[in-house]
């Protein structure tokens, strides 16, 4: 059962199908999602007992250092998926993965940087947990240069997925630099074994924005593999239907606003 | 699986668990010079460098912290709960800076043991409440201090 699911998401026009259907669902999710954590973090939380309102910029660092990690995790298995069994939707994934948990690492340390300011004192130093998220980031930015740089795309991908594999040891370094070394970053707060050392009316807050991040990378995913099917598969059947059948639609409504279609995209 | 899949998996694990060991073996290699900052301890047993400038960390001890002038110079004890190191400072301290509060500073040990910072940087802890709930929980630990800080 779940598996012939599996079977079926992995055919990109099923998929297209499939998750045009979801998008409006997810979106909705997402924005109650993150609406309800921006308003609990930033309205009914209490202020720090240390770093008084300061402290809530934890909202969007904390959800986003998370998402970085997340995400990298995710293109390296799909990555991984994809060399192992060439299906051609993993390598999607991967590939098209990276810049949004790019975009995460660079929020993390941009809102970090923020935060250390009046926190620490500082914009940046170069302890474990700080450099080896800009490590990350780099990281993120060589699988989409390398993505780029290879014409033939499903070559490109292969190498990307490569890089994304290897660059996976660096995950559990970011995790626990914290503990190994000295730092100047605190360390883990909610992910670890212990109960979290954060109040319960702060911890609720983070968690739902946790959820809302979750859920908007599923949505740009969603949108950046669609984009991506349509772009490697233009020239098959299921795409010149679907577009020209869109494109004919478009026409009538347009006619009299005598729209300029792209010649390329006109179906038979 | 197929042959030809189940190898390309291996191939992918055998070159995970590669990597993963030369990164282990590097890190274990470099590991004083990933440290950020060095204990009091470690400045107190000679593992601190003597003539260059290094990071020292740890907690500013309860009822050090003393203003001798009415210049910036600010004089206080740093420790990790085994040894305590003191340091002087000119200059403004940042906003977290309080006794009982991690810091991690930069300077040089002058010759009579006395570290002279250059920089200080306040360190905060992974503790996130309310002040009220720290109001309470200090009530509680009335005579210690907070038993989980300074692995």
């Amino acid at each position: 059962m779940f598996m012939r699911f599996f079977h079926r998401m992995a055919s990109p026009p099923y998929f297209y199908v499939i998750s045009g259907r979801w998008l409006p669902w997810l979106a909705v999710i997402c924005l109650a999602l993150i609406l309800a954590g921006l308003y609990g973090g930033l309205v009914e939380a209490p202020a720090d007992y240390q770093q008084g309102d300061s402290f809530r910029i934890i909202y969007i660092h904390v959800p986003s250092a998370w998402m970085s990690l997340f995400i990298y995790v995710v293109m390296a298995v799909a990555g991984g998926i994809g060399l192992i069994w060439h299906i051609k939707l993993a390598e999607m994934v991967a590939v098209s993965s990276a810049p949004i948990g790019a975009s995460f690492t660079f929020l993390a340390l941009v809102t970090g940087s923020l935060w250390g300011k009046p926190m620490w004192g500082t914009w940046w130093v170069w302890d474990g947990r700080l450099t080896s998220e800009l490590i990350l980031l780099f990281l993120y930015l060589g699988v989409i240069a390398l993505y780029g740089a290879i014409d033939d795309k499903r070559r490109a991908g292969r190498a990307a997925a490569i890089l994304a594999l290897v660059g996976v040891v660096n995950i559990p370094i970011i995790h626990y630099s914290v503990e190994w070394w000295n730092t100047l970053h605190q360390g883990p707060t909610v992910t670890k074994f212990d109960k979290p050392s954060i109040h319960i009316s702060m911890l609720i807050p983070l968690l739902l924005m946790a959820g809302g991040f979750k859920l908007f990378y599923l949505i740009a995913v969603l949108m950046r593999l669609r984009s991506e099917i349509l772009e490697r598969e233009r020239n098959s059947k299921w795409v010149t239907a679907l577009v020209g059948s869109e494109d004919r639609r478009q026409k009538t409504e347009d006619r009299v606003q005598e729209s300029d279609v792209d010649p390329r995209r006109v179906g038979p | 699986m197929r042959p030809i899949r189940r190898q390309r998996l291996y191939l992918i694990i055998v070159m995970l668990l590669g990597i993963g060991t030369a990164v282990a073996f590097t890190l274990k290699a470099f590991n004083d010079n990933l440290m950020f900052f060095f204990s009091p301890s470690d400045v107190v047993m000679g593992k601190a460098p003597a003539r260059q400038a290094f990071r020292l960390g740890g907690m500013v001890v309860d009822g050090s912290v003393e203003r001798p002038g009415d210049d910036l110079l600010v004089r206080f004890k740093l420790t990790d709960y085994g040894k305590d190191v003191a340091v002087e400072y000119t200059g403004i301290l940042p906003d977290l800076f309080r006794e009982g509060q991690g810091v991690v500073t930069k300077g040089r040990l002058r010759p009579d043991g006395v570290f002279v910072a250059e920089e200080v940087l306040a360190k905060h802890d992974e503790n996130y409440m309310p002040p009220e709930v720290a109001g309470s929980l200090k009530k509680e630990t009335v005579a210690g201090r907070p038993a989980s800080e300074e692995k």
